[in-house]
């Protein structure tokens, strides 16, 4: 199977702390892979390493045929990643309409793209004038998720986007991954607990201080809780 | 002059000050409020452009509103410029670094005031206004220049505030000040809209300044009290809240002009600098301004 995105070697520090030690990764076209990992061990890194957002210092992430380490961060984008930060880091003083407006500018994508963003978020549309802030927290991953899907990206990063959210919404989150890997999207999903990734990944990475420990099928999973419990520790 | 007539007077002073200042204001308001950056030279680039409309109308002949619209043009634009590359070149490689920009602006402050001294000199000098017309009032004559001012003023707020929450540069502007990072990952280059703002700051600065020439000389230790005033309608009216910063700016303009009138300028400086006290203990954040997260 070809791959979407490669990293290999990949060193990153935060001043002269190292936070990422040669880790690797390769993501399959159209396939959903799962990073998990606990707290502090790189994953949120990962993904703005990939986002050009934390500097590599050694090591690529290639995408198609360019070495996304050596673009400007505002290219990266531009280049067909779209990036749903932990905590949505939505721009919280604008509208709803305003995020989606952010989100289209990105790649100049128009009303075709917006109408089959809002179709994916009908709830969004009738909240169009609403500051995002005010937004509940579901709803504020849903607009999240929306703004990144604006760009009509070939590789999405999801970054815990059902932290904190109630069952009923992480359902709807997990509903639209599967959606969109039907559609031939490519998508690094980060969550720390392993049941929350089952039913919606292909293959799961495992992290672990700032390495890919091992990546395995969820089939793998499936049959051997022993493998989570290594890595992630309980639950 | 009766209490009204002179209530009158006083309070058209008062606007033309805060017009002026809420234009000086605004550029430093939207520095802070998108690059955090603390523009200790942004009387600067006001006093840069009263002493450039200055030579630029001296440049000219024939009507002195040829002099005067040619200043209004080309003073900004070459402030703006100089910005732009002093952003370049000194605020970028400090990485925008909250404490060493205020200490590379004081830098910047003596080193265009002593360029200014060099080359412009210690004199004042005026720039003639555009037209002379004087509107009659029943009790006195006003500069029909004056009124312009705050007309002028007026229309480029009114600009301002539309650009800002109407256009995409607003758009990419807002999502800048409001999460970098996050603004970077939807291909908003924010180096390129830090120069642009820094650059835009003080092109405001510089408008102020070639307003206020034909009313008040170029001099070049001009840009202190703006940049005070500045300071104040900043902190009264809310970092980086174009509305609070008008507000305030009408505010500190019309209590300067009223006060000053009636009683003195001393008392007027006195009581705005008591405002600022009191805001900042009980509201920090600035009448308009959002507290911080
Ligand atoms: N901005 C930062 N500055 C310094 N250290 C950071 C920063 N962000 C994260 N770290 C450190 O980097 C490590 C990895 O963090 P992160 O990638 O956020 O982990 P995860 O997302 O897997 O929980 C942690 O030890 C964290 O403390
Ligand atoms: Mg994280």
């Amino acid at each position: 199977m070809t791959s979407a995105l490669t990293i290999s070697g990949l060193d990153c520090f935060y001043g002269e702390v190292q936070v990422l030690h040669g880790l690797d990764l390769d993501l399959r076209k159209g396939e959903v892979l799962c990073l998990l990992g606990r707290n502090g061990a790189g994953k949120t890194t990962t993904l703005k390493a990939i986002m050009g957002l934390v500097p590599a210092r050694s090591g690529s992430i290639v995408l198609g045929d360019r070495d996304l380490t050596k673009l400007a961060a505002h290219d990266v984008p531009k280049a067909g990643i779209a990036y749903v930060p932990q905590g949505r880091r939505l721009f919280a003083e604008m509208t709803v309409a305003e995020n989606i407006e952010i989100g289209l500018m990105t790649r100049n994508k128009g009303s075709q793209t917006r109408e089959s963003v809002l179709a994916l978020f009908p709830l969004l549309r009738d909240r169009l004038r609403q500051r995002s802030g005010t937004l509940s927290g579901g709803e504020q991953q849903m607009l999240a998720m929306a703004r990144a899907l604006c760009l009509e990206p070939e590789v999405l990063l999801l970054d815990e986007p059902t932290e904190g959210l109630m069952p009923s919404m992480i359902a709807k989150i997990r509903e639209t991954v599967a959606k969109l890997r039907e559609r031939g999207v490519s998508t690094i999903l980060v969550e720390q607990r392993v049941d929350a990734v089952l039913s919606v990944a292909d293959r799961v990475s495992f992290i672990e201080n700032g390495r890919n420990r091992e990546t395995v099928g969820v089939e793998t999973l499936r049959g051997d809780p022993a493998f989570v419990q290594r890595y992630v520790g309980v639950g | 002059m009766s209490f009204g007539p002179h209530l009158l007077l006083a309070t058209l002073e008062g606007l033309v000050t805060s017009a002026v200042l809420a234009l000086t204001a605004l550029g430093l308001s939207l520095v802070f409020g998108v690059m955090r950056v603390v523009n200790v030279a942004h009387g600067e680039f006001f006093m840069l452009g009263a002493v450039l409309a200055w030579w630029i109308a001296s440049l000219a002949t024939g009507h002195p509103a040829i002099g005067f619209l040619l200043a209004l043009v080309v003073s900004p634009l070459i402030v703006g410029a100089i910005a732009l590359v002093a952003e370049r070149l000194v605020l970028r490689r400090l990485d925008y670094n909250p404490e060493a920009t205020i200490v590379a602006t004081i830098g910047m402050l003596y080193i265009i005031q002593q360029l200014a001294l060099t080359f412009y000199g210690p004199e004042a000098r005026p720039v003639e206004a555009p037209f002379s017309y004087r509107i009659l009032f029943p009790w006195f004559g006003y500069s029909g220049y004056k009124l312009s001012v705050i007309a002028f003023s007026a229309i480029l707020l009114l600009a301002t505030w539309f650009v800002l929450t109407r256009t995409r540069i607003g758009l990419v502007m807002r999502a800048t000040q409001y999460d970098r990072e996050t603004a970077q990952a939807f291909g908003i280059p924010v180096g390129r809209v830090y120069a642009g703002v820094f650059a835009m700051g003080a092109m405001l600065a510089a408008i102020a300044a070639v307003l206020i020439v034909p009313i008040q000389q170029a001099h070049y230790l001009m840009g202190l009290d703006p940049l005070l005033l500045s300071f104040i309608v900043v902190i009264i009216g809310g970092l980086g809240s174009l509305r609070g910063t008008v507000v305030a700016a009408v505010l500190i303009g019309l209590s300067d002009g009223i006060i000053s009138v009636f009683f003195s300028p001393t008392l007027a400086k006195i009581i705005a600098t008591m405002i600022v006290a009191m805001v900042l203990v009980f509201r920090p954040q600035g009448l308009f301004g959002t507290a911080a997260r």
